[in-house]
């Protein structure tokens, strides 16, 4: 709960500009971040790694997430294989060796595709914080845009920089097409 | 809506017709979706379900009284059910290659079609997973595919290439479902963004978890997105090899050979093109689609389907080729019974529909006529169900010896069944059309000029 309220008296989560360009919002997070904001909220309607870059970047876990899916897949896949084949239910088919590894690779191989990509995406879910039926953003009713062809730059209020009149002031600076409050 | 212009240089047909915005892409792809349905839509599907029914009633009356309502018999004992299975599966090839390989490869025309390139993988597998499942006999029994523990003490035999095919296809399915959702996520926020009514915004809401468009969220996304095409790639590859595994571990004559798994790859991305076009040639035009799936769209699929057509004709070569150069009489036998045996008629169509049909592609008139690219995918789509008959039935039907020869064809129930899943597949696919954006939108938004030149223009202007 921030300290700040907004103008009709409720809880304050934030100041939200709103840009009709990507040019726009890529400059308004360079000058936000030098005005020494850093929780900083940057909504695009597609990915645009610039954007990415001007509010201070650090490098996606997820790839190792990946990796270490892909890793259970493949050794859980081969090891149930052996396990079934040469522990629990030995059956000799043609003479051919118990541990026939060279036929267990295929389904291992599906295994670890099979993990890797189910890692991918609940990893992805996990870092990004989803699935997230409440977020303040949606309280501005203009938000519904980002998701169309604009650009918002959100600064809440939980940046210990955070000071409504300043930043207002900063934003409105930046050439939006508006500055809304967002409630908590 | 007219076509674009064909471009003497054909490369040069613009994937997006000039004049379009992040804001009309929107607004053009997700009309299609939130507005009323057309009456056509409602014919169309009318009709497929229809057809649909004809997979309940068959099913219903398989379960009812058994594989003996088929056509397969000894020494046939492969027939619909297997073929089916693998001209389904391998027409879902074609959707992954799109939205995985051309995405590695940086082909940014896939974006328009990849969406619904997708949902035909997966309502083409739903088809292709049905067959397996009510081939092995008792249906109700099929789980007993899985390595579960049980108490009968059972494990499957993991050296045969049918239990290869149940991790591959199952591993194919979760995985096409899974790189189809997450494409979907921002589009689905779009969606609940633009419902006006209240149960639609929680119904696409639900789909959407929350997205925002986050920058950190988009970046995490992106990597996501991008492991998923790379480990897609090599899946779809294993799974028509696996597929063709069934057959090529067998020591049937005309099974057994080393050409068939890159063979059977082929002629996976070909049906699977012939399929594409199949499709996107109706739904551009019904949905007025021309400025988004444009001419190049098609004639860039029409030489895919051409190439991989080529290289199903030289494996049709090398097969025949490898039967006379192995000096077995078996294998050279089961050439000259194909070109000239009981279903000679049923091969040399297959050389007219995969070998013949295709070629009329190197003329530019046709690349650039929607309706004869059309017919030629339609050939397409009946030769390469006719190539996994004649595979399965001719091996089959003249084995080593003369005495258990026999012959096999479809009965009614084997075809009310085929026909069936063609109405399941039709139906998923207007179902999807109608509640679900068919085209990437938010692809669609990063491959305009003004997404493309966003970074350079910041950078220039902050010197």
């Amino acid at each position: 709960m921030s300290k700040f309220k907004t103008s009709d008296g409720k809880t304050l989560y934030g100041l939200m500009a709103e840009f009709d360009s990507p040019e726009k919002l890529i400059r308004a997070c360079e000058a936000a971040s030098e005005a020494g904001l850093k929780r900083l909220g940057a909504y695009t309607p597609y990915p645009i790694e610039e954007v990415w870059e001007a509010i201070g970047h650090h490098r996606s876990k997820l790839p190792m997430i990946v990796l270490a899916g892909g890793l259970v897949g493949a050794i859980g896949g081969f090891a149930l294989q052996y396990w079934a084949s040469v522990e629990a239910y030995p059956l000799n088919v043609g003479g051919r060796p118990l541990n026939s590894w060279i036929a267990f690779i295929i389904p291992a191989f599906e295994t670890t595709i099979l993990c890797a990509a189910f890692a991918a995406v609940l990893g992805m879910f996990f870092l990004n914080g989803l699935p997230q039926p409440y977020h303040p953003a949606f309280n501005v009713e203009r938000f519904a845009q980002a998701s169309r062809d604009r650009y918002f730059l959100m600064v809440t209020t939980k940046d210990k920089n955070f000071e409504p009149t300043a930043v207002r002031r900063l934003l409105e600076g930046l050439d939006p097409t508006e500055v809304n409050e967002v409630e908590d | 809506m007219a076509d674009l212009p064909p471009d003497a240089r054909m490369g040069k047909t613009p994937v997006v017709a000039p004049g379009h915005t992040p804001g009309s892409v929107t607004d053009k792809i997700s009309e299609i979706v939130l507005t009323k349905t057309p009456r056509w839509w409602w014919v169309a599907f009318g009709i497929s379900f229809l057809v649909m029914q004809a997979l309940l009633v068959g099913l219903g009356y398989l379960v009812y009284k058994g594989i003996g309502i088929w056509g397969v018999n000894n020494p046939v004992g492969w027939g619909f059910a297997i073929i089916n299975f693998v001209w389904w599966i391998g027409i879902g090839h074609a959707g992954t290659l799109i939205s995985a390989i051309l995405l590695l490869l940086r082909q940014d025309w896939r974006t328009s079609i990849n969406r619904f390139a997708e949902a035909m993988t997966l309502f083409a597998v739903a088809c292709a997973g049905i067959f397996p499942l009510i081939h092995v006999g008792r249906p109700w029994l099929a789980y007993w595919l899985m390595p579960y523990p049980n108490t009968m003490g059972l494990w499957p035999n993991f050296r045969s290439p049918l239990i290869w095919d149940v991790f591959a296809v199952s591993t194919y399915a979760a995985v096409s479902a899974l790189f189809w959702y997450v494409g979907l996520i921002p589009d689905l926020a779009t969606l609940r963004d633009r419902s006006r009514r209240q149960w639609k915004k929680i119904v696409y809401g639900f789909g959407a978890m929350g997205w925002r468009g986050h920058a950190a969220h988009w970046h995490n996304y992106e990597v996501a997105y991008l492991l998923l095409a790379g480990l897609a790639t090599p899946l779809v590859v294993s799974v028509h090899t696996v597929v063709s595994f069934d057959f090529a571990v067998g020591q049937v004559p005309g099974w057994h050979a080393t050409i068939f798994p890159p063979y059977f790859v082929a002629g996976a991305v070909f049906a699977g093109f012939a399929m594409v076009l199949t499709l996107a040639i109706p739904l551009r035009r019904a949905f007025g689609l021309q400025d988004f799936i444009t001419l190049r769209h098609i004639q860039n699929m029409a030489k895919v389907m051409l190439t991989t057509g080529l290289i199903v004709g030289y494996g049709y070569f090398v097969e025949i080729f490898m039967a006379f150069y192995s000096g077995n009489q078996f294998e050279e036998f089961m050439i000259l019974n194909r070109i000239q045996g009981p279903y000679k008629y049923h091969w040399w169509a297959l050389l007219l529909c995969n070998i013949l049909a295709p070629q009329f592609v190197w003329l530019r008139k046709v690349r650039s006529t929607p309706w004869m690219i059309f017919i030629v995918a339609m050939f397409v789509n009946v030769g390469m169900w006719l190539e996994r008959f004649v595979i399965v039935v001719t091996s089959l039907s003249r084995d080593f010896l003369p005495s258990s020869w026999g012959t096999y064809s479809g009965t009614r129930w084997d075809w009310a069944i085929y026909v069936g899943t063609l109405g399941l597949f039709f139906s998923l696919l207007f179902l999807f059309v109608r509640f679900l954006p068919m085209i990437s939108i938010f692809e669609m938004r990063t491959i305009l000029p003004e997404a493309k030149d966003a970074g350079k223009k910041a950078k220039e202007a902050g010197g």
